[in-house]
């Protein structure tokens, strides 16, 4: 099974969390934000420089960083258009 | 700081939420005042004071900065985090987006870990309404073990059943029993050696289970905060915490 780190995420398409491999503050705000195994993400649009990256996590918009969205490996599970 | 819910007149409610969720503007129609609101998070960064009436009793209301966590580091959660650990709030309301729920649990529990005597005001019913999001309150209170108030602060909606249950809260006729988080077995033993080490601050208002959940986090900045919280005096709860943090 092929995993990607969450800014690999092509826009549009939804992953499900595998592992968080971040280590503290960072460990701690990611899984705050909701991003536990299991958690399904999308990535709904990306800025112009392709960082940060907007993703659904849970029913709310967040933007991360690359350095913070990188250490969330994702399954991927549906291409765009996919669930909300 | 540390000290201002304990200067405050009692009693004493503390707004809590995630960012965004309507604390200010739920604080505005209890007080009257005008706390500055918006539809962009982070614009509380300091603790609004107001107050209502309600049965011949003045409640101090203290609006305090959205958060997602008590437990990451930002200047906002160590606002919110001190008032509520060392505040000794006489209740906590934590105003939560009911069209984003499952995203505001996580920040109601850490809280029920903090104070047990947890309102959750579900608030803004009506967008939630609109878009067709349906929410089983009294399942809700039930999974949650503290009470549910449905709201829509904006339209002033809820607000005398929220003032009315606080009371309740505030007089001991009700009882919250927040649902505690129970953590694996090896955690759930390290926590309860040190919380039984711990029992002393129970006297000074704290918690103790959440101070050894702060402690085994590796959250040594709680020390100080307990030491100035008691007085600045070098306390039998203060050489306690010390000596199970110092090898
Ligand atoms: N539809 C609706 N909108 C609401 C309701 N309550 C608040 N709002 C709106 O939600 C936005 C945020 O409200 P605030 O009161 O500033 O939220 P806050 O929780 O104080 O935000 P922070 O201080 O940043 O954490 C504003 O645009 C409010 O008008 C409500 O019950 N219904
Ligand atoms: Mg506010």
């Amino acid at each position: 099974m092929t995993l990607f780190g969450l800014h690999e995420l092509p826009v549009g398409c939804t992953g499900e969390v595998v592992a968080v491999r971040a280590t503290g503050p960072t460990r701690r705000r990611l899984l705050d934000l909701g991003l536990v195994p299991g958690t399904r993400v999308k990535a709904v649009r990306k800025s112009a420089a392709g960082d940060p990256v907007a993703f659904r996590i849970r029913g709310a918009l967040v933007a991360l960083r690359r350095e913070e969205g990188s250490t969330v490996l994702v399954r991927p599970i549906s291409m765009p258009g996919g669930d909300r | 700081m540390t000290r201002d819910g304990t200067e405050l007149p009692r009693p004493v409610v503390a707004l809590a939420g995630n960012p965004n969720t309507g604390k200010s503007t739920l604080f505005n129609a209890l007080t009257g005042l005008k706390q500055h609101t918006g539809n962009w998070p982070g614009k509380t960064v300091a603790c609004a004071r107001g107050w209502y009436r309600y049965n011949g009793q003045t409640v101090t209301l203290v609006d305090l900065p959205g958060t997602y966590s008590l437990l990451s580091d930002s200047p906002e959660e160590r606002i919110t985090r001190d008032f509520l650990c060392f505040g000794r709030p006489d209740a906590t309301v934590v105003v939560v987006d009911a069209t984003c729920l499952e995203r505001n649990l996580n920040l109601i529990f850490q809280i029920m870990e903090v104070n047990t005597r947890v309102v959750a005001c579900l608030n803004l019913m009506d967008e939630a309404r609109r878009r067709g999001i349906r929410i089983d309150v009294p399942a809700l209170a039930r999974e949650l073990g503290v009470p549910v108030v449905p709201a829509a602060a904006r339209r002033g909606e809820g607000l005398t059943l929220l003032k009315e249950t606080l009371h309740r809260v505030i007089e001991g006729r009700i009882h919250p029993a927040p649902r505690p988080v129970s953590y694996d077995p090896e955690l759930e033993a390290a926590v309860a050696e040190l919380a039984a080490d711990l029992a002393v601050l129970s006297r000074e208002g704290l918690n103790p289970r959440w101070v050894a959940l702060c402690l085994i986090a590796g959250d040594e900045s709680i020390i100080p905060k307990i030491r100035t919280f008691c007085n600045g005096k070098e306390t039998q709860g203060d050489t306690h915490v010390r000596n199970r943090v110092t090898p």
